[in-house]
């Protein structure tokens, strides 16, 4: 039997979870393998960098400058699409207001991760290499995770 | 300096990552948003974030075999570990982003909120790093 072309979805794949799950399982090692090779899974390069007192590390510096620029032509590209390829539609961040939530939890991350010099995503691909201080660390960032997630949110201010 | 380009065409390898996410899944590639969606509601999204998840822990078992980048990781001791974990968990959080969702993806986007928030957790944490490393030295930071 045929499918008519009008009840073909917007997006590439009319039956797409396990293309979706293969998707996002490449998205995950390729950024991961950007984190390895640009050195962002080593504390002490992040640490090296924040360390503006001491000998300054330039290489988050770097890191942002070559991944920016490739997403904020993605991001331009991908708005001339009404869907995405594999889902039916767009699901981004809409809110511009800042409110107090946004200043105090990003002032809050910034404590811990210049205490330890791990951001999320070099701590889990920290643990997948067994590393105990990255694998303390996630612990800990899961419980702090859950803890917020149960705490009403301030709203704005 | 010979770490300048291994640098830029990590943050390259980032950024097409994150495209990927986008043009493929329709989001923010946010690794402190993945983790904790992961945790509210597992499955949800079709199990997507937790490929995306695996993906990122699959290459730390590859480089732990290949690397061997393991040894020089630590530069805190054990206990300002959770303490940090903590903290980056909860303010990711109360925050809604971290270095991937707001310092790369948001920034990228001209979003004011992800600019603001960059801002922000880089003073924070650049000032930790100064507390911690220039004037209270006998905590044990490396």
């Amino acid at each position: 039997m045929t499918v008519a072309p009008s009840t073909i979805p917007t997006g590439l794949v009319a039956s797409p979870a396990l293309a979706r799950n293969v998707a996002g399982f490449l998205s995950g090692v390729l950024f991961a393998v950007g984190l390895v090779v640009s050195g962002m899974t080593r504390p002490d390069n992040v640490i090296g960098f924040l360390d503006v007192a001491g000998d300054w590390n330039p290489s988050l510096a770097f890191v942002m400058g070559g991944a920016i620029p490739v997403y904020a032509i993605a991001y331009r590209l991908s708005r001339r699409r009404s869907a995405p390829l594999l889902v039916p539609a767009f699901d981004l961040p809409t809110r511009t207001r800042l409110d107090g939530d946004l200043v105090s939890g990003a002032a809050i991350f910034g404590i811990g991760w210049g205490l330890v010099g791990l951001c999320p995503g070099p701590a889990v691909v920290g643990a997948g290499s067994g590393l105990v201080t990255a694998l303390v660390f996630v612990a800990a960032m899961l419980v702090g995770m859950a803890v917020e997630q149960r705490l009403p949110r301030r709203g704005t201010v | 300096m010979e770490h300048a380009w291994s640098a830029l065409l990590g943050g390259v390898l980032i950024g097409l990552a994150a495209a990927l996410h986008l043009f493929a899944q329709g989001r923010i590639a946010g690794i402190s948003g993945l983790l904790g969606e992961s945790l509210r509601a597992p499955l949800a999204d079709g199990g997507v974030r937790l490929s995306f998840l695996g993906g990122l822990v699959s290459v730390g078992i590859a480089a732990a075999l290949v690397l061997d980048h393991a040894t020089t990781n630590a530069v805190a001791p054990l206990g300002v570990v959770v303490v940090g974990g903590l903290l980056v968990g909860f303010g990711t959080r109360r925050g809604n982003g971290c270095t991937s969702g707001h310092g790369v993806c948001g920034i990228a986007r001209f979003s004011r909120r992800s600019i603001v928030a960059t801002g922000i957790f880089m003073a924070t944490a650049a000032l930790t790093v100064f507390l911690t490393h220039h004037v209270f030295t006998s905590g044990g930071f490396r």
